[in-house]
């Protein structure tokens, strides 16, 4: 999977002395015409989501109800949805808030938990692998969709009277204002189920380093767990991280909409994709004001697509191809 | 063999405990007492007490765990508080036969299908039309169902008129000829559920075929089987194409997964009234009972088609060994 794997077609950038691994990924990703492409959409979609108050032409929630359901014009270059508001504008809040679920839940789900409890199930194997691996089953095995709509349900009112309690308890003020308590929520819900694939992903491929000699030297010269672990295993995984945090991506921006569809995920007003594609709703709806759905569907439609055409051409970068 | 197969049977209750033990806290967890909506505008206090006692509601979470399995494994899901009256096995019983057959089908699809176009993209691989039919594919899978089926529907139902609107009549339809000869046809309910139900399981088992069908052109027997003389449609059927299955083996459990999860949507927003569907209006409605007997057949499903799996793996293929810890 590293170095050795490098057997691909003589054209590939094979790895020259020094160069690490992250270099060599990404000298390999860049002859990927799709996958440089669709990278450059993801970091459009981004930014348009990290600069949504800078970039969006009118507030998300701002209403005008005289101008309801209008198509594309010159002030609304996206026309309005049913309450009069600018679709633009709702779209790139809506990226903002799948920037801040997917990165959050990428974070401490996949970088933090999944590595952690796959490099130590890989590594110490036993008891520890057993319970983590018997409880990814667990996860694995449920109906996901069904699960995190309850627990959203079940969770959501609770997360919001504690965010009241520290607003009126705490030195922090206003954090009820921002919505914060769905968005905590989602990620707590998100972060419980995406674990379980990095994890696997990792500690299959731990299995296989920690027979290796370089991991047996280390130990041999006496290096703690924790050595072995950080300098000697992780580096080695790194692109297995890369590669499981961009299939994760997808999936979670996904989970989010599903969600806030459902109507348990972001709460009004805040905007997000889910919300934009529920009020866009019926059939009927469709036939009469088409540009409703057109709209969030083009961006889900374009940042799914384009985070599975960058896992397609990372997957091949990883195995030398 | 045996040994491995017993082992993981035996895991099953033990899954199926710490599955409905979490489903049953979180359902537990949320607003909206299930008692108060059972007891409907009632609201004498004693009244609610009894309703509580009769539903097996009161006492510690525990306490309302350990009753639930009691009568959970004697086969007595409950009551729906949706539907009043019926059990919940009364009720799924039906529901889980319409989304079976719907499943069923879609799987036939997805694999009569996937496999045979994996082996052409396979063929076309270094070829121009390659990454096209790659970005093709991915896209199928990127699609999300919400957004699929409402312009489907405008297309097929009101604008071409040529596709019911949704709802569900069985699988097979009569068309009649001149009134006088009978042609059964597949009724056309079908048609946009198991299109949008097959779409994305096509395309990743169409992907998966195609990459593990690249492995396998260049194995030595390939070559070897082509230095004999044999024609390329041999090389393919007989070589090629029993290698390149034995990796699907291993996701039918997840093509189903997906399945069920898509037909949370698809049955919901085309009204088909399967399994689909009734989570979704169970979930809605927070009918706990129909909740927990939804998650028990889940993942008792899920960890027995996954154990099917795994033993058909290892029939085909004699170098797996089961139980043996992978290393790959």
């Amino acid at each position: 999977m590293t170095a050795t794997a490098a057997a691909g077609p003589l054209d590939q950038p094979v790895p020259a002395r020094g160069q690490s691994q992250g270099a060599l990924l990404w000298s390999r990703l860049r002859r990927k015409r799709a996958a440089m492409a669709s990278l450059v959409v993801i970091a459009a979609i981004y930014m348009m989501g990290i600069f949504a108050p800078v970039l969006a032409p009118y507030s998300y929630s701002q209403q005008d109800l005289d101008r309801q359901w209008e198509g594309p014009t010159a002030d609304h270059w996206l026309g309005t949805d049913t309450l009069g508001r600018d679709m633009l504008s709702r779209a790139m809040y809506s990226a903002r808030t799948t920037v801040i679920v997917t990165l959050a839940v990428v974070l401490s789900g996949s970088l933090i938990l999944g590595n952690a409890l796959g490099l130590l199930a890989g590594y110490r194997g036993g008891r520890i692998d057993s319970v983590v691996m018997r409880a990814g089953d667990v996860f694995a095995g449920l109906p996901d969709i069904m699960l995190l709509i309850l627990i959203n349900a079940a969770f959501g009112e609770r997360v919001s009277s504690l965010t009241r309690w520290v607003d009126t308890h705490t030195f922090v003020s206003g954090l009820t204002a921002t919505g914060a308590a769905s968005y905590i929520t989602v990620f707590g819900a998100l972060t419980l189920f995406s674990w379980v694939g990095t994890a696997r992903l990792i500690r299959s491929q731990v299995l296989q380093l920690r027979e290796r000699d370089f991991v047996l030297a280390a130990r041999a010269i006496g290096a703690t767990p924790r050595r072995v672990i950080s300098r000697h295993l992780l580096p080695n995984v790194s692109n297995l991280i890369i590669l499981s945090v961009s299939g994760g991506l997808g999936a979670i921006a996904g989970s989010e909409i599903v969600l806030t569809w459902f109507g348990v995920g972001v709460q009004p007003p805040a905007a997000s994709f889910g919300a934009m594609i529920f009020e866009a709703g019926s059939v009927r709806m469709f036939q009469t004001h088409p540009h409703l759905l057109m709209v969030p569907a083009a961006f889900v439609t374009a940042l799914l697509f384009s985070f599975a055409l960058l896992g397609d051409g990372l997957n091949d970068a990883v195995r030398g191809r | 063999m045996a040994s491995y197969i017993a082992r993981r049977l035996a895991w099953l209750p033990l899954h199926l405990l710490l599955v409905t033990f979490f489903t049953f806290s979180i359902a537990r967890f949320g607003p909206g007492d299930p008692v108060s909506v059972a007891a409907g505008q009632f609201r004498d206090p004693q009244v609610l007490e009894r309703v509580r006692a009769e539903r097996g509601l009161d006492g510690s979470l525990v306490e309302q765990y350990v009753r639930w399995v009691n009568r959970a494994v004697r086969g007595d899901f409950g009551q729906s508080f949706l539907q009043q009256g019926y059990s919940v096995g009364e009720l799924i019983r039906g529901k889980i036969l319409v989304s079976a057959q719907l499943g069923f089908i879609s799987l036939l699809i997805v694999f009569g299908l996937g496999i045979p176009l994996g082996l052409l993209a396979a063929r076309a691989s270094g070829s121009w039309i390659d990454p096209l039919v790659i970005s093709v594919l991915l896209f199928m899978q990127a699609l999300p169902v919400l957004v699929v089926i409402p312009p489907l529907l405008w297309l097929f139902a009101l604008r071409l008129d040529i596709l019911p609107t949704g709802g569900w009549d069985g699988l097979v339809d009569i068309y009649w000829i001149r009134g006088v000869v009978a042609v059964p046809i597949p009724d056309p309910h079908l048609y946009l559920p198991l299109f949008v139900l097959s779409l994305p399981g096509f395309a990743s088992i169409a992907r998966l075929v195609r990459v593990t069908a690249l492995e396998v052109l260049r194995e030595d027997y390939v070559r070897t089987a082509r230095a004999k003389g044999l024609s390329e449609y041999t090389v393919a059927l007989k070589h090629v194409l029993p290698n390149s299955l034995l990796p699907i083996v291993t996701v039918i459990g997840f093509a189903l997964t997906g399945i069920l999860g898509g037909a949370f949507f698809t049955e919901t927003l085309l009204g088909i009234p399967g399994i689909g569907r009734f989570t979704f209006e169970a979930v809605r409605s927070r009918d706990y009972d129909v909740i927990l007997a939804l998650t028990v057949i889940v993942s008792a499903a899920f960890v027995l088609v996954n154990l099917v799996a795994e033993i058909a793996y290892a029939f085909i293929d004699p170098r797996v060994r089961l139980g043996a810890e992978s290393t790959t």
